[in-house]
């Protein structure tokens, strides 16, 4: 039996990590020869990456054979991917916690912080009133510059409740906040880049 | 290599072991080759002088073809077989190609995979071959300078160049004979020869206006590694479109009616661009065009009439520039420097209007039609392995997301816009009905929601999967876009460990047997120059394979091997070394393959090694 188009698909949101082959299990810690904690000098880790990049990309190995050009690209891939979450503070928060063994699963959400939800709705519904003010490009700028302060506060209490105590729940609590964060961030975007395409 | 070099006078013969690699801007309107020679890179000119060849063929009854100059002085003459700004067609489909506008002076025919092709008097011809034959030109140009066969080009692409437009121009470098290292972005090319790694670190926009594509890239440029921020553009934006829009004017002027014949269309577009090419210098141009009732029509083009018709062309690209600021996570302000590449950048108005929108001086330094191939070249010599100590790095990133189409026509998105290369990502499915066996998955490129609005890349067919209920099934699906940008997708089913079989049909692209036999058809001897060909590439890569070898093996073999380990190893080495020898390219290939399989955990080994070593120098501690 067959299936005609992809369209016939159902779409499980599940995404995992690339499949590599067994010589690259070294976690991105590891792989970075950092400690395994949420503090990263954002700086080191920049001259960290380049250096792999260096050793392991492709452009090294034009004139090697297939198999060693093949195995840099895996690498490069590797370290790419690292980097990626390394970099992030949301991501590198949430791969600590799934070394540590409590993976968040993309459709997790916080229901018991009511004052949280609330706060949600009411930054939403003040991105909502953007177009209608006076100057939509001001309004959107301030309601940025908040929802920005408040992506940080978070993360510095990640600092604090991953690094300083193991408050794992805490933890898990706070990652969770910073996705809302960053899917109204993105959403911030987003009005801007069309507030600013209807300006041409 | 060959045993003889011949040197021009005056200059120092290659050293001994130095690969020739050459740079090469396939452009829309003009293309480049250019080459590094005793440490300076620089284009090379024709036998009359000329750097810039006009990106034209035309073909002829006789089956034969000119490309160049001669082939533009044809153009009004002879439009339907004279193929101008084929970059346009590359990597599209023939809807696509119909939709770039009415003024396309030329008869398209689809291949049966849909790929358009052009109706010449030497037959049809795709854009790809079109593109083989200017490449051809420019090899042929570059060896008879440089007196020996290249080794390898670098070709440089429009960073918004997607998946099947990147394809088509790899198989052009394949088709002309090249062995293409590396497909280069354009703006990442310009960043290189303006040497800006030599100067201080920060962060540099590219604004290249072509022929027919526009650019805009970020890059961070840090201790010799070149980064690729943001990219964003448009493939279908160029100076032909200001040729155009002034061609436009002169026929409303000139009470030329709508849709004039091919021949006018053409004298139309010559007049206009010579006029805008006037205009750089002048404040007006007189403009004569011979009209089709015989008489003649003349009139005066000032500047300030020029810069209105072009002025909303231009915005256009003020749209993508935002963008890439935006991706990038940047002001206008924390930019260093903005590069001008392109000829179209010789457009004052294009200066004047980007000058404001980054509220700086763009740098317009180097030669804007020359400074691509010559970036190009640089890498080139580097990937060669002409520089072993060289430091430069160049990581580019996706400039479109890579989706797939899922219920209901919607796009997923696998791998987003700006990952750095090369990158991989994977994703998983599952069945919809009990007894499924097979599935086909729709890969498309783009931001938009709808699979109608992206572009459709592959199509590719999962078989022969055990038969289980709905949605027990898992399959994953990998996509790894190489540092070229280009795409390749596996797909498992996971639960059963069958590993199912995928068959991959490019949308607009040429099959493998395809370049093949289009390969064998450009030959004048086909059979024996085939083999001849086949066995001469085997024995370069096996030249290559057992090079790297022996220089590791000196290197470390002790410590990575044991005895048994590299025994083996040496033996499949010897065994290749006899057969490279003989006239059997397939046994060749077998010996290769043998000793890439036996050396593989040495290649392994070696590479995590080195990795551990970048990396001994930071100690865990070092930054607490």
């Amino acid at each position: 039996m067959h299936a005609g188009a992809a369209k016939a698909l159902t779409f499980r949101d599940v995404l995992i990590h690339p499949s590599l082959p067994p010589n690259l299990t070294q976690n991105y810690f590891e792989l970075f020869s950092l400690p395994q904690q949420y503090a990263v000098e954002r700086s080191d880790l920049d001259v960290r990456y380049r250096k792999l990049q260096h050793t392991v990309h492709p452009d090294r190995f034009v004139t090697a054979g297939d198999q060693e050009r093949r195995v840099s690209m895996q690498q490069a891939t590797h370290i790419n991917e690292a980097y990626q979450v390394l970099k992030d503070p949301l991501r590198r928060g949430r791969y600590l916690l799934e070394l540590r063994g409590h993976a968040i699963e993309d459709q997790q959400t916080t229901h018991q912080d009511a004052e949280f939800l609330m706060q949600q709705i009411e930054l939403r519904e003040a991105l909502g009133d953007i177009r209608r003010q006076d100057d939509p490009l001001q309004a959107l700028d301030r309601l940025a510059r908040e929802v920005q302060a408040q992506y940080r506060a978070l993360e510095s209490a990640l600092a604090q409740a991953l690094d300083a105590g193991e408050e794992t729940e805490q933890a898990v609590s706070l990652v969770l906040k910073m996705q809302y964060f960053m899917r109204l961030q993105s959403e911030v975007q987003e009005l801007e880049a069309d507030l600013e395409d209807e300006l041409d | 290599m060959a045993l003889l070099q011949i040197s021009e006078p005056g200059e120092a013969t290659a050293p001994h072991g130095h690969r020739l690699a050459a740079g090469i801007d396939l452009g829309t309107t003009h293309s480049l080759v250019a080459s590094v020679r005793s440490g300076v890179a620089a284009t090379l000119p024709d036998g009359e002088g000329r750097h810039l060849l006009h990106s034209v063929v035309r073909y002829l009854e006789t089956g034969e073809h000119q490309v160049g100059a001669t082939a533009l002085r044809q153009a009004a003459s002879d439009p339907l077989n004279t193929i101008i700004s084929v970059k346009r067609f590359m990597g599209r489909g023939v809807e696509d190609v119909k939709s770039l506008g009415s003024v396309l002076p030329y008869e398209f025919v689809a291949s049966e995979s849909g790929m358009p092709l052009i109706r010449t008097a030497a037959g049809d011809r795709s854009p790809v071959q079109v593109s083989a034959d200017i490449l051809a030109e420019l090899r042929q140009r570059a060896e008879q300078t440089l007196g020996d066969e290249l080794t390898g080009v670098v070709i440089t692409v429009p960073a918004y160049f997607d998946d099947a437009q990147r394809q088509a121009t790899r198989d052009a470098g394949r088709l002309a004979g090249l062995n293409v290292l590396r497909l280069l972005n354009e703006p990442t090319a310009a960043a290189v020869a303006y040497g800006l790694d030599r100067g201080s670190d920060g962060i540099i926009a590219v604004y290249d206006l072509g022929g027919g594509t526009f650019d805009i890239s970020i890059l961070r440029l840090s201790q010799g590694v070149f980064e690729v921020m943001a990219t964003a553009g448009d493939t279908a934006l160029g100076g032909d479109d200001m040729d155009r829009a002034i061609a436009a004017w002169v026929m409303q002027q000139a009470g030329v009616a709508d849709d004039p014949a091919h021949a006018m269309q053409r004298r139309l577009l010559l007049a206009a661009c010579a006029a805008k090419e006037s205009l750089t210098d002048g404040d007006q141009v007189e403009l004569a065009v011979a009209l089709e009732n015989g008489t003649q029509w003349q009139g005066t083009l000032t500047r300030k009439t020029m810069d209105e018709l072009i002025e909303s062309l231009v915005r256009k690209t003020l749209g993508p520039c935002r963008r890439a600021l935006r991706d990038a996570d940047l002001n206008a302000a924390d930019l260093r420097e903005v590069v001008m590449v392109g000829g179209s950048t010789r457009v004052l108005k294009v200066r004047t209007l980007v000058g404001e929108f980054f509220g700086r001086r763009p740098l317009v330094d180097i030669d804007p039609d020359r400074v691509v191939a010559i970036g190009a070249a640089i890498q080139a010599d580097i990937l060669a392995g002409n520089k072993p100590e060289e430091s430069m790095l160049l990581l580019d990133v996706i400039p479109l997301s890579l989706g797939v189409e899922t219920m209901g026509g919607l796009t997923e998105k696998i791998i987003p816009r700006n990952t750095t290369l090369p990158a991989s990502r994977a994703q998983e499915f599952t069945t919809y009905k009990d007894g499924q066996t097979a599935m086909a998955l729709h890969v498309v490129q783009g931001e938009r929601e709808l699979v109608e609005d992206c572009r459709s890349l592959a199509r590719f067919e999962l078989r022969d999967m055990p038969p289980m209920t709905a949605g027990a099934a898992r399959i994953r699906v990998t996509y790894q876009v190489d540092a070229d940008g280009l795409l390749s997708v596996t797909a498992e089913e996971q639960t059963s460990g069958v590993q199912a079989h995928i068959e991959v049909k490019p949308s607009y692209g040429l099959s493998d047997n395809e370049i093949e036999s289009m390969l064998r058809d450009s030959m004048d001897h086909a059979e024996d120059d085939v083999k001849a060909r086949r066995l001469r590439e085997q024995q370069v890569q096996a030249d290559r394979v057992l090079e790297a070898l022996q220089a590791a093996l000196q290197q470390d073999a002790d410590s990575f091997l044991s005895s048994e380990e590299r025994n083996a190893i040496e033996q499949a080495a010897a065994k290749l070394a006899v057969l490279r020898n003989g006239n059997n390219a397939r046994e060749i290939k077998v010996a290769i393959e043998k000793l890439e399989s036996v050396s593989e955990v040495y290649v392994d080994r070696r590479m995590n090694a080195n990795i551990r070593e970048a990396m001994a120098g930071h100690t865990v501690d070092e930054f607490k």
